[in-house]
């Protein structure tokens, strides 16, 4: 039992300027922004908690892999979040390492906003290899060098965003910052 | 919390606390050593809960009505968690018996908190309900029916 930290101090307040930061990072694809509350709940870093608190409640599904574990009671209690029964049925997932894409949930085209959000928590969001990103939200090409992706990230991208409009929306966290990119961005090497 | 017995304790201090008055609470508060120090997991915050009711006890389950709920969860400096949902909008007194709650807990410290504040106050409940008891009974009127009337 880990549950000894608090959530969000004023959780209506709180929650609602997260989500800004999270809609202002989806719509800007790549862009690295720092989360509005961090909140310290280890192992997860304070921009995953924060993403976490924000998004996850008890009408949605959530697949943590093994490290991250340790946050499952602190999770349950304060967002409600009801555990996946597999990695491929989870609404969101909240992994230390990228699970090969293929194998998830990625919505049907009767309703492709189902399909599942990812929550990558990195060592970090620069100094790893360069992507370059395009499509919408972006004016021109953006670079971005997050840590701890697969080397075939880009070729699994791919085949994520061919999928449109299913797909599914990956964020990447690293202490109190993250990035966003929704199925909608392209990625290329370099 | 394993322990059946304890189960069963904490099941009785907690709907002790949610009934008594927050003064009669800090009055026995009082006359013990202070409680470990908290801090706060979540609220006290304030909400709405549906109460659902069933016709005789076992028809379909219905919607009552809502009703106002405090809750607040603490965490101790003994490394204990206290919950507490009490009816109303009481935060102070929701925060207090969350951090007896952990406190009573406690293997050492719990069953001397437990003689010398919950039961006085599982006392002081009984006596009120004894004298509102006293009260409806002096009004009470058995209705009979000698006949039925049938038509």
């Amino acid at each position: 039992m880990t549950l000894d930290r608090p959530g969000f101090l004023d959780p209506v307040a709180e929650a609602q300027s997260c989500f800004r930061s999270v809609l202002s990072a989806m719509s800007r694809p790549g862009s690295i922004t720092a989360m509005s509350h961090a909140i310290a709940a280890p192992p997860l870093d304070p921009a995953t908690a924060a993403v976490l608190l924000t998004l996850v409640d008890a009408d949605v599904t959530l697949w943590l892999d093994e490290p991250l574990m340790p946050s499952w009671d602190w999770l349950a209690f304060h967002a409600g979040v009801v555990r996946a029964p597999s990695r491929a049925e989870a609404a969101f997932l909240c992994v230390t390492a990228l699970p090969p894409l293929a194998e998830l949930f990625a919505g049907s085209d009767a309703a492709p906003e189902t399909s599942a959000t990812i929550i990558l928590q990195v060592p970090g969001l620069t100094d790893g290899r360069p992507l370059t990103l395009y499509g919408p939200g972006l004016e021109a090409p953006a670079v971005i060098a997050p840590l701890g992706l697969p080397d075939d990230f880009v070729a699994q991208w791919e085949a994520n965003h061919r999928l449109f409009p299913r797909g599914l929306d990956l964020m990447l966290c690293a202490r109190g910052n993250f990035l966003a990119l929704p199925r909608s961005v392209r990625i290329g090497e370099g | 919390m394993s322990n059946p017995d304890l189960i069963s304790r904490r099941q009785r201090w907690m709907a002790i606390l949610a009934r008594a008055e927050r003064p009669l609470i800090e009055a026995r508060l009082a006359t013990v050593d202070p409680l470990p120090s908290h801090r706060r997991l979540r609220g006290p915050e304030t909400g709405l809960v549906m109460v659902q009711g069933r016709a005789g006890g076992n028809g379909a389950p219905f919607n009552l009505g809502e009703m106002t709920v405090t809750r607040c969860t603490v965490h101790n400096e003994h490394g204990l968690t206290g919950h507490a949902y009490i009816a109303g909008r009481d935060a102070p007194k929701a925060e207090l018996a969350a951090a007896l709650d952990a406190a009573l807990q406690d293997p050492d410290a719990g069953p001397r908190l437990e003689r010398t504040v919950i039961d006085p106050l599982a006392d002081a409940l009984a006596a009120a309900d004894d004298r509102l008891r006293a009260e409806a009974e002096a009004t009470r009127v058995d209705f009979f029916t000698l006949a039925t009337m049938r038509s």
